[in-house]
């Protein structure tokens, strides 16, 4: 690297493979120099700007905002943060077409100003020399300054890269990129004349984070204003002038490298991997502004120019400002079908329309007539001359490159280097076909990075839907393993209670059915056999059982009392009735809660409590309202129902008795809801005498029901 | 008789070694997995919707590695079916299965009729719903895969497939119009 540090010292240049000459016009531009463009009424502010993500945002609709207030927090290195360019209030935050060839919308602050162009407080660091580098970073980050040569890569993120480098070993190069090789565009040309001192201001700052071996500062031989006054400013052994024949695109950064070292950067590799750091002279301005000043990156000098503009020059434009407004500020004259290209004429796109704000990378606006710049003709077929290749800067072959992109074979086009193609637009400059080349390689390459992105995501599902899997699995296992324990812990707590084994007592208990049901296997009277069956089951339950009158009993003194009041409630009202009859059943919930706990029995036959009253509003809300009645009757019905499962476990006896009580009353409201709707009446009356028919034929099966004859009450 | 015992002798020997190499060859170089499973699983979507009948992605890779046909895979469509045709050496099934590249959608919840039950949460085979019961539910629009599988689980219909809106960032030059535009004169 040495000898080559003492090559480059000499004098020596390399050149690059390739590249054209088009005609500059760069006169159009270059002749006065830098304007204020102004203050524009609204500033249209796309969160992002740059290559990454965007940052937070930190304002609200409303807010009141100084010149270099920060609109948006990063939280990471690849989120660059954007500034108020001037005082003014947030009008609203929502979605704008912004500097895209698509003519898409992106989220964008918009700000209304308000003249004043206010500042917040500044701390100006006019001695830099003395903070470190951390800290000069950190403020190169938090001023948003992103690559004004075109890209907009972050630059202290390309900082950062270098300075690694330069913990290892020293760094052998910086490279001051003031090229501007496309033509038309003369902001840096500009910008190097009126701010030469500036630039190398911030030359200096640089050399102090990185410590460069050598700083080479590489202009065009088209610029000798610019030449001479960065030359008058540079009083540094190790920083050299360099001046480079010009040639498009010389000021790409791989080709600037080659220019200037005679080495090839490797393909998918940034230059700071061989020590060589290359920044933009705007980008060096813009980092001077930000550390000595405290001036975020709020402004940027853009060319405007064209034949169609009547004061053609250079102009301070505060970043956000509409393109029409700057074009009518610099007198366009449109032509019928009028374009405007941002950018140059051979990387920039043509607007979609001239609503779209100055963004970080905006360097030109070029409107030019018809007659200077004709619109490209009809695409014909390749004739496969070969003259693409000639003019590629990046030694790719371009005819190969389109033949598979326009086939859509993207791997191979991927193979033949797709991706170290920098669209300088050289290969269609020189193409006698008139084939857009970049444009399908711009193609292949956004659906290339599609398919990447899309595979990336199936990789991530897959890796989601295993560990999904996964957690189930074990979510799982350790529920089973929970139920066993606790399987476990109640048998060993009833056991300790000194009560049988549950499981025990029911095996038991199949083992004495079947046994029972085994005897009269041998009849052959279907009759008698069920006879014999029933005999037997009685004989079961009644060893079972203990005695079923008292509890009978007891469940009846329950139920009257609280039957009464609600019978008692006038027929006039059926929902007064309703509303006595839910009270009734709530008291009766809870004397069979409280019953529960002692005896089983009571418990069993409470339940009956609730089912008589609700039937008797219903019974006495008469014609006025059988609807109410159904309803009634069917939550009687439901409760009772359940009543008759819960004391179906215990014993059987009562639980016989409770299904006869359900029945009864529920016959009774179909019953004493007469003529108003006979229809429903018969249908709850059929339901009716199904259920106590039933319960008829359960209690006729075990003798031991009391003797509650539902048939008596049917038959009303 | 003794060359002849010699000529014997000498290839059984030879056998002996080679049979050796090749055996400690078989160990040694000895091929995990199947592969052809993991290349057909390379092509498939990865949506884990289930919609060919099996549960995820790779349990149908190991299907069409065992013969099973190739066009069940709804949200892959055609060109997917093409993709295995090739890898498999097959010829891609006419007119039957699923046709034409079916357009990516996402899963949107409508906030306002979400009641926080966490069915569909329980559905997503990637996980890419959060919420809890009776809290509001959200996508991550990231991550999901657009399986539709969350949709008929909502009891009250608050989960519609959208598709994504087309971003500076995933916009495609189209040859047909490269962007020519009238700007107007003075508004």
């Amino acid at each position: 690297m040495n000898s080559l540090l003492e090559q480059i010292r000499k004098g020596k240049l390399w050149d690059f493979h390739g590249g054209i000459h088009p005609e500059e016009h760069k006169q159009l531009s270059s002749q006065t120099s830098l304007l204020e463009a102004g203050l524009p009424p609204l500033l249209v502010l796309p969160l992002k700007q740059h290559i990454g993500s965007p940052a937070e945002l930190c304002v609200q609709v409303g807010d009141r905002v100084l010149t270099g207030q920060p609109l948006t927090a990063p939280s990471s290195p690849m989120q660059v943060p954007i500034h108020a360019s001037s005082s003014g209030t947030v009008v609203a935050i929502e979605e704008h077409t912004v500097a895209h060839p698509s003519g898409l919308s992106e989220p964008c602050i918009l700000i209304q100003t308000d003249g004043q162009d206010s500042w917040r407080p500044r701390d100006p660091w006019p001695d830099y020399a003395e903070r470190g580098n951390d800290e000069l970073l950190a403020r190169i980050h938090q001023a948003g300054i992103a690559g004004l040569g075109g890209a907009g890569f972050p630059t202290d993120i390309k900082l950062k890269g270098a300075q690694a480098y330069a913990q290892r070993e020293p760094l052998p190069l910086l490279i001051v990129n003031g090229c501007e090789c496309e033509p038309y565009i003369t902001a840096d040309d500009r910008l190097m004349r009126d701010e030469a001192a500036a630039i190398v201001e911030g030359i200096t700052l640089l050399q102090q984070i990185l410590r460069p071996q050598l700083t080479l500062i590489a202009i065009e031989d088209n610029k000798p204003e610019a030449i001479a006054a960065i030359r008058a400013q540079v009083k540094n052994a190790h920083t050299l002038v360099k001046v480079l024949p010009t040639k498009y695109p010389s000021g790409g950064e791989r080709q600037l490298i080659e220019i200037l070292t005679g080495r090839q950067v490797p393909s998918g590799k940034p230059p700071s991997e061989m020590g060589i750091l290359v920044q933009n002279v705007g980008t060096l301005y813009a980092i001077r502004q930000a550390v000595v000043e405290d001036e975020p990156l709020i402004r940027r000098v853009v060319t405007l120019t064209g034949d169609r503009l009547a004061q053609p020059g250079n102009a301070w434009v505060r970043l956000g400002t509409s393109v029409r407004w700057l074009m009518q500020r610099f007198g366009l004259d449109p032509e019928p079908g009028q374009r405007v290209i941002m950018g140059g004429p051979m990387m920039g796109f043509t607007l979609p329309h001239a609503d779209v704000p100055v963004v970080k990378t905006s360097n030109c606006l070029l409107a030019p007539s018809q007659r200077s710049l004709p619109s490209r003709d009809e695409e014909i077929n390749c004739i496969r001359c070969g003259q693409c290749a000639e003019a590629c800067p990046a030694s790719l072959l371009p005819q190969q490159l389109y033949w598979y992109s326009k086939a859509g074979e993207l791997d191979t086009a991927e193979q033949y280097r797709l991706f170290d193609c920098i669209e300088c637009g050289a290969c269609a400059w020189v193409c006698p076909s008139n084939i857009p080349l970049v444009q399908y390689y711009r193609q292949a390459k956004s659906q290339l990075r599609n398919q990447r992105q899309e595979q990336a995501q199936a990789e991530r599902a897959k890796q989601r839907f295993a560990d999904k899997q996964q957690r189930l699995e074990e979510e799982r296992l350790e529920r089973d393993r929970r139920m066993q324990a606790a399987n476990e812990a109640r048998r060993a707590q009833l056991k300790d209670a000194g009560g049988e084994d549950p499981v025990a007592a029911a095996l038991a208990r199949i083992k004495a059915k079947q046994a029972a049901q085994a005897v009269p296997t041998v009849a052959e009277d279907p009759i008698a056999a069920a006879v014999a069956r029933a005999k037997a089951k009685k004989a079961a339950r009644e060893a079972e059982a203990p005695e079923v009158t008292p509890a009978a009993t007891a469940d009846d003194a329950l139920a009257n009392p609280e039957a009464s009041p609600a019978s008692e409630a006038p027929a006039a009202d059926p929902r007064q009735a309703a509303v006595a009859a839910a009270i009734a059943r709530a008291k009766a919930k809870k004397a069979a809660r409280e019953a529960d706990a002692p005896e089983v029995t009571p418990a069993a036959t409470t339940d009956d409590a609730p089912a008589n009253p609700e039937a008797s509003p219903a019974s006495e809300a008469p014609a006025a309202d059988p609807r109410q009645a159904a309803v009634a009757a069917a939550i009687a019905r439901a409760k009772a129902k359940k009543a008759a499962r819960e004391a179906d476990a215990p014993e059987v006896t009562p639980a016989a008795t409770a299904d006869d009580a359900p029945a009864n009353p529920e016959a009774s409201p179909a019953a004493e809801a007469p003529a108003a709707d006979p229809r429903q009446a018969a249908v709850t009356a059929a339901i009716a005498r199904a259920k106590a028919k039933k319960a008829a034929r359960e209690a006729a099966a075990d003798n031991s029901a009391p003797p509650v004859p539902p048939s008596s009450k049917e038959s009303d | 008789m003794s060359h002849f015992l010699v000529v014997i002798l000498l290839f059984a020997l030879l056998a002996l070694v080679f049979g050796l190499i090749l055996g400690y060859a078989a160990i040694r170089f000895k091929v995990e997995a199947d592969p052809i499973v993991d290349q057909i699983d390379a092509l498939l979507p990865q949506t884990q919707c289930g919609q060919c009948g099996y549960p995820g992605c790779r349990p149908y890779a190991e299907a069409v590695a065992n013969g099973d046909a190739i066009n069940k895979c709804v949200p892959g469509g055609e060109p997917t079916i093409n993709k295995i045709a090739d890898l498999l050496g097959v010829e891609p099934p006419q007119g039957e299965g699923p046709v034409a590249a079916p357009v990516k959608k996402v899963a949107f919840i409508h906030e306002d009729r979400c009641i926080g039950c966490t069915k569909c949460i329980q559905a997503c085979p990637v996980d890419a719903i959060v919420g809890a019961a009776k809290l509001m539910h959200t996508i991550l629009r990231q991550e999901c895969t657009g399986c539709d599988l969350c949709v008929d689980p909502c009891p009250t219909n608050c989960i519609e497939m959208i598709e994504l809106p087309q971003t500076p960032d995933t916009w495609q030059w189209e040859l047909a119009r490269i962007p020519v535009k009238v700007v107007d004169k003075h508004e």
